[in-house]
């Protein structure tokens, strides 16, 4: 993949820390719009605050850089306005899900098609090592320097109940997995949610002893495995990686039409 | 198509107005005093194609607007004291990035959830101040239905103009209130359409590089030029940078770009200025009560004049000390507690600027400004 002819080279090098998992994300982020062959001007990306949200910066789409846990609802008011394009938010834990959370559940019940991606490095990284919702219980972070008492969002189950119509979940040690299941997600018609896991050696791992990254994408390895696994029956400690929902329900903007030709007859 | 006589709530003139100016996309949401607009935009914008939005909150109904308005379109929101309060952070992201939009805030008693349904101007200095940093803004305010009207037009010329949000500060008298209006026939009120960059494909476009008039022309999301928008400082091509230099010259750009065109920006009424000794400068609902004082005093052959502002920012400094020279009285009418008298004391020598106002939730009546007049000029209560 000539990937020069997706990113602004000029805004380069990134801003994220060696090891962390993003830069694979942004990768195969690219891989499946290339592989989907679409036009660079038709899509939007919108993020939020934090480390992930840098990402928009760096791909030559159109790209908003929004205010911290708003970028799904910066990204309704552009679908909305201009159906044609497509969306792909980016967001982190703490901007989805702390700050963004009402924007996140709402999106989600409304099905508004766009393809909402967490990059779940389970801590705030910009801001330097605090818990976020997605942490979880037992964790340290500097602001849970005794043991983090929050317990953490299932974000799967999460956007399920709140009506996404497309959920999917993987982790950056499973690379081709991230493309595949952006290439579904972009096509599902409807608001889709990946998760994706990815490491923080700078403070996730330094606070909680997780090692390098390659020891914190090892432990990715060993500790999810495919939705109805055996492993997963054996094991239920096993995190599930692949598409939990993907159903086909009435989309947001079609259903604005049907108003638009209720009010004009 | 004729100009069309109504008798409707100020909040609808509002949608009306700004229907008139183009507008065709607009998210929400409910608060007291100024639902009406969301509702009436509910059923109008469908009817002529457009997109209506209820957002979850105020906070994601300023950011959904941000993004419509970078797809082209002209867009707005409404919402009522503690909806603006949280309107704050998309406002000063509009401003940082240029984005233009609308806001409307039809006052109600403050603070917090304060008088939800009693009449008040207590947002006045919000308006000016309330995001964080530097900034500079354009608040415009009107008094009567037809003005409403203009004025609502005129803010969606200068978001366009400028390339930056308004804020339509209305009160809940003049949101609530019937009265007549006259719809203006199309073409009448001028509009200033979305200037858009003339830089070929494939040309570097620089969507926050000023052109000699200072204008920054834009390109559509979804066209071909595809660039980066951010509520960071930013350089030429909207991507975050931090040099002293650059930030430097976005921040007197943004500052500059409205506070240098006070005279060109700026609009208000002028009722007996000529030999006035007593001038009253007042905005909104209240110059409805003071023009009622104004015109039966001078009746009497009183020397009462009333300077109604219709911009209270960036505020006209120099047109008030011009106009109120020569009076020997100057009197601020309003419905806080001195949030324009403030500025006005800036303006002139401080002992001859007074203030009457109400702060009850309760509309200021003409005999509310009669009565302190006289204690004003020295005639007892």
């Amino acid at each position: 993949m000539p990937v020069k002819d997706y990113i602004r080279e000029r805004f380069f090098p990134h801003i994220w820390c060696s090891g962390c998992g993003h830069g694979i994300i942004l990768n195969n982020m690219l891989r499946a719009v290339e592989e989907l062959d679409m036009d660079k001007s038709d899509i939007v990306m919108v993020s939020g605050i934090g480390c992930s949200a840098r990402i928009s910066g760096y791909v030559d789409f159109h790209t908003l850089h929004t205010l911290h846990g708003r970028a799904l609802a910066f990204a309704t008011g552009v679908k909305m306005s201009q159906p044609k394009l497509k969306l792909m938010v980016p967001m982190g834990d703490g901007d989805a899900l702390a700050i963004g959370g009402n924007h996140f559940i709402h999106a989600a019940r409304r099905n508004i098609d766009m393809t909402a991606i967490v990059m779940n490095n389970r801590i705030y990284g910009m801001t330097g090592g605090q818990f976020s919702p997605l942490s979880g219980y037992g964790t340290l972070a500097t602001t849970a320097p005794y043991s983090n008492i929050d317990h953490n969002f299932d974000v799967v189950a999460l956007a399920q109940a709140a009506g996404a119509s497309f959920v999917a979940r993987t982790t950056t040690f499973h690379a081709r997995q991230i493309t595949d299941l952006i290439k579904q997600a972009i096509e599902h018609r409807g608001f889709s949610v990946i998760e994706i896991l990815s490491q923080c050696p700078t403070y996730f791992s330094r606070k909680n002893n997780m090692g390098g990254q390659i020891e914190m994408m090892e432990w990715y390895k060993n500790n999810t495995t495919r939705i109805g696994s055996k492993a997963k029956q054996e094991n239920p400690q096993l995190i599930e990686r692949g598409i939990f929902v993907q159903r086909d329900m009435p989309e947001y903007c079609d259903e604005y039409d049907k108003v638009i030709e209720a009010a004009q007859k | 198509m004729p100009d069309l006589v109504k008798f409707i709530q100020g909040n609808q003139v509002v949608v009306e107005a700004a229907l008139y100016a183009g507008l065709d996309f607009y998210a929400g949401y409910p608060i007291t005093p100024s639902t009406e607009i969301t509702e009436h935009m509910a059923t109008r914008l469908p009817q002529i194609g457009g997109k209506f939005l209820q957002m979850e909150d105020e906070i994601s109904s300023i950011c959904a607007i941000i993004g419509a308005s970078l797809t082209g379109h002209k867009v707005l929101t409404a919402t009522s004291g503690p909806g603006y309060s949280l309107m704050q952070e998309g406002l000063g992201y509009a401003i940082m990035a240029e984005i233009p939009c609308v806001i409307v805030n039809v006052q109600r008693g403050g603070p917090s959830t304060g008088l939800p349904t009693g009449p008040s101007q207590g947002d006045v200095s919000q308006a000016r101040h309330g995001t964080h940093g530097d900034h500079a803004i354009i608040v415009m305010t009107a008094s009567n239905h037809q003005d409403i009207f203009e004025i609502t037009v005129e803010a969606f010329n200068l978001a366009e103009t400028y390339r930056t949000p308004v804020i339509l500060l209305f009160d809940e008298v003049v949101g609530h209130m019937r009265e007549k209006i006259i719809l203006p026939e199309k073409g009448k009120l001028p509009l200033v359409e979305r200037l858009r960059t003339s830089v070929k494909k494939g040309v570097d476009y620089h969507p926050y590089l000023p052109r000699e008039d200072g204008r920054l022309p834009m390109s559509d999301f979804g066209s071909e030029h595809r660039y980066n928008v951010t509520g960071l400082a930013h350089d030429m091509w909207g991507f975050p940078t931090s040099n002293p230099g650059v930030v430097h010259g976005l921040m007197h750009h943004l500052v500059d770009k409205i506070n240098n065109r006070v005279y060109t920006i700026e609009k208000h009424k002028e009722y007996y200025l000529e030999d006035a000794r007593t001038i009253l400068i007042s905005y909104g609902a209240s110059a409805r009560s003071a023009l009622h004082v104004v015109e039966s005093r001078r009746r009497r052959g009183e020397r009462l004049g009333l300077l109604e502002l219709q911009t209270l920012w960036p505020f006209p400094f120099g047109m008030i000390r011009e106009k109120c020279e020569n009076a020997r009285y100057v009197v601020v009418v309003e419905m806080n507690m001195g949030q324009i008298l403030e500025p006005v004391k800036m303006s002139l020598p401080p002992d001859k600027v007074f203030l009457i106002n109400r702060v009850d939730g309760v509309f200021i009546t003409p005999t509310d400004i009669r009565n302190m007049l006289r204690i004003i000029h020295g005639k007892g209560v």
